[in-house]
């Protein structure tokens, strides 16, 4: 029973990694750059429904809304002014550039919302669920991560799939040139992409948030560089494999942390991420491409 | 000055790089002296000395090898960290600058083991995998540096993974290494002379390294892996060569900042370190060893200079990283520049430059 609630909390957990590891696959799938500012995003996204609903007192369904369509502006901002001007630069720029952006991020929240952590109230109400006559207790906010994380992915594949939009970031991640000449309009594909990764983030910050309640400038980092991790794990690049990395990163982290020990969990997590690169080295999902000479 | 001009161009411009270290250490020596720097510029000697060392050997890996390392971090803090318990059981009972010298050289090895044991794996996989497990290796150091406990008495080391008291040590025992709190009351040894000296071995090393037939080795694999594996060239060793001699360098450098101080925790060592020498390095040139040098101990310092800003230093800060990225990088930016520069040249003034600019380039 005891592990089965681990495997649940371990879900959660990495129902959110997954969340924040699909806007860091996506933006990688089509831009070639690695996002750092991603977990910056999430931080600033959880202070706004902090803000909406712990100053302002508007209900948590609302909030979430503002802070999904503020994220978003972010994103496409970030986008516009920082990435978009070294498209054509080195890839390394590009990651300098973003460090800067998280940089500025964390110290703009520092600024104006000050050090001391928040205590984040959830945004749940759904009350703890009993099985097994009152042995296994999954929390509400459990239960609202795994689904929330389930909807979400099924809508982003039926998008990629499915509408014109989606399908045109697809022929983008596969070739910029060719879709270009197809008539898609590369530079609106790619802040769709950003703006896409920016809303996931928001709604991953208050998952978080509502799991882990305390909230600070830094928030979004650790979360930001797991995600990160569960993206190269699952293959960087494929939608389906950031689901499935960012679930096992959950799961190891929260069983390491129960079996094993607190303290290594983080290292155990790296390790078998170095293990699995090793074994396939680009990652669980992701498509192996031979190098042209 | 004739000498100056019969002699090779990557002497010259290496004896230029040396030059600026010493006078960067006189003219600091001479403020010192005078009285005119104040405490706290005194008390960044020691890290601008170390910063520079690890950004220097960073772009070895880098901006030489051409491989991106988020990990540089995880060298340092295991050059600091058996650097440290060397000088807290033997170390400080030997003469300063001997001690000071063992120490860095237990770190600066057993930094360099490190790099032999994850740069085989990791020099496997390549760009942004390699990356992000050279992040994972920082931060699986710096996670089991915070979890160990380390005691020694007159019957050897004892070591734990749970707590101080497991440690079962005699009476004399004494605790070195203390989980998540580090090593504390350490006696200082590092000195800015200490510093300039591992720089300038730092910049012979790796400058000797970039004009030897091993560093042409090194830069035709980052330049073209395949092709330097068709002429013969081992890929592997010159590899693993470029990333061990970076992590020795940097394990050296994780002792001078030791130490520096008296206290010493794992946490200090996270991938914001790796992050920040990184940026000194791409700010500097990445493959520009001058650069880096001066990058870093500018950069070190601006922060501090900024502190009349108050909060708003690190802002500050991270808006000049995004607008030189820009102004440096974007090729629309680039081509502005180009265009100004074109009008200003017509200017009278400005004419003399542009013509010294371009015999330059006719030299060049």
């Amino acid at each position: 029973m005891e592990f089965l609630s681990y495997l649940i909390n371990g879900i959660s957990l990495g129902s959110v990694y997954a969340i924040i590891a699909l806007g860091y696959t996506m933006v990688y799938g089509i831009a070639k750059m690695l996002n750092f500012a991603h977990g910056d995003v999430i931080m600033v996204g959880s202070y706004i429904v902090f803000i909406a609903v712990n100053q302002m007192g508007m209900p948590p369904l609302l909030a979430i809304i503002i802070s999904m369509a503020l994220c978003t502006l972010l994103g496409i901002v970030i986008e516009r002014f920082a990435y978009k001007p070294l498209r054509s630069a080195s890839s390394l720029a590009v990651l300098i550039t973003a460090i800067g952006v998280s940089y500025l991020l964390q110290n703009l929240a520092l600024l104006i919302w000050g050090a001391d952590p928040k205590s984040f109230t959830s945004v749940v109400g759904l009350a703890p669920v009993q099985l097994a006559g009152g042995r296994l207790v999954i929390s509400g906010e459990t239960i609202v991560t795994i689904v929330v994380s389930a909807i979400i992915m099924a809508g982003l594949i039926f998008f990629v799939n499915n509408t014109k939009m989606g399908r045109a970031m697809l022929a983008v991640s596969e070739d910029k040139g060719a879709a270009q000449l197809m008539g898609i309009n590369v530079n609106s594909t790619i802040a769709m992409t950003f703006a896409i990764g920016s809303a996931l983030a928001a709604v991953a910050g208050v998952l978080l948030c509502s799991a882990y309640p305390t909230l600070q400038p830094t928030t979004g980092a650790m979360p930001g560089i797991k995600a990160f991790t569960a993206a190269v794990f699952g293959g960087i690049g494929s939608i389906p494999g950031a689901f499935v990395g960012g679930i096992l990163l959950g799961v190891i982290e929260i069983m390491s942390k129960a079996y094993i020990s607190t303290q290594l969990a983080d290292a155990i997590v790296f390790a078998v991420l170095i293990i699995v690169l090793l074994v396939r080295p680009t990652g669980l999902l992701g498509k192996k491409i031979s190098e042209k000479v | 000055m004739n000498m100056l001009k019969t002699m090779k161009k990557s002497t010259r411009s290496n004896l230029i790089t040396y030059g600026i270290v010493v006078l960067f250490y006189l003219v600091m020596q001479l403020l010192a002296s005078g009285g005119v720097l104040s405490n706290s510029m005194q008390g960044m000697l020691v890290p601008i000395c170390t910063y520079v060392v690890l950004a220097v050997s960073l772009n070895l890996t880098v901006g030489i090898l051409g491989e991106l390392s988020l990990g540089h971090a995880g060298f340092m803090s295991v050059g600091a960290f058996s650097g440290a318990v060397y000088w807290m059981i033997a170390g400080q009972n030997l003469p300063s600058v001997l001690g000071l010298a063992i120490a860095m050289l237990i770190g600066g090895v057993m930094a360099g083991v490190f790099g032999f044991l994850i740069g085989i794996p990791v020099l496997r996989l390549r760009g942004d995998y390699l990356a992000i497990v050279t992040l994972a290796f920082g931060e699986i150091i710096k996670n089991i540096l915070n979890a160990i406990y380390l005691g020694w008495d007159s019957n050897g080391f004892h070591f734990s993974m749970k707590d101080a008291t497991a440690l079962n040590m005699g009476e004399d025992g004494k605790v070195i290494i203390n989980g998540a709190i580090g090593i504390s009351g350490m006696t200082k040894a590092s000195s800015f002379t200490a510093g300039i000296i591992l720089v300038l071995i730092t910049l012979f090393v790796v400058l000797n390294l970039i004009n030897s037939r091993a560093g042409r080795a090194i830069m035709s694999i980052r330049d073209n892996r395949i092709a330097a594996e068709a002429t013969g060239i081992n890929v592997t060793k010159y590899k693993l060569m470029a990333f061990i001699t970076s992590a020795f360098l940097a394990g050296m450098a994780g002792v001078l900042y030791a130490l520096n101080m008296s206290a010493l925790a794992a946490k200090k060592f996270d991938y914001n370190t790796s992050i920040l020498v990184l940026v000194f390095v791409v700010l500097g040139g990445i493959g520009n060893i001058r650069g880096s040098v001066i990058a870093a101990a500018v950069l070190y310092v601006l922060p501090e200079l900024l502190r009349g800003l108050n909060d708003y230093r690190m802002l500050i800060y991270a808006v000049i990283l995004i607008v030189m990225m820009i102004f440096n990088q974007s090729a629309q930016v680039v081509a502005w520049r180009h265009q100004v520069w074109e009008k200003l040249s017509t200017i009278g003034l400005f004419q003399k430059l542009a013509q010294a600019k371009k015999q330059n380039k006719g030299e060049a």
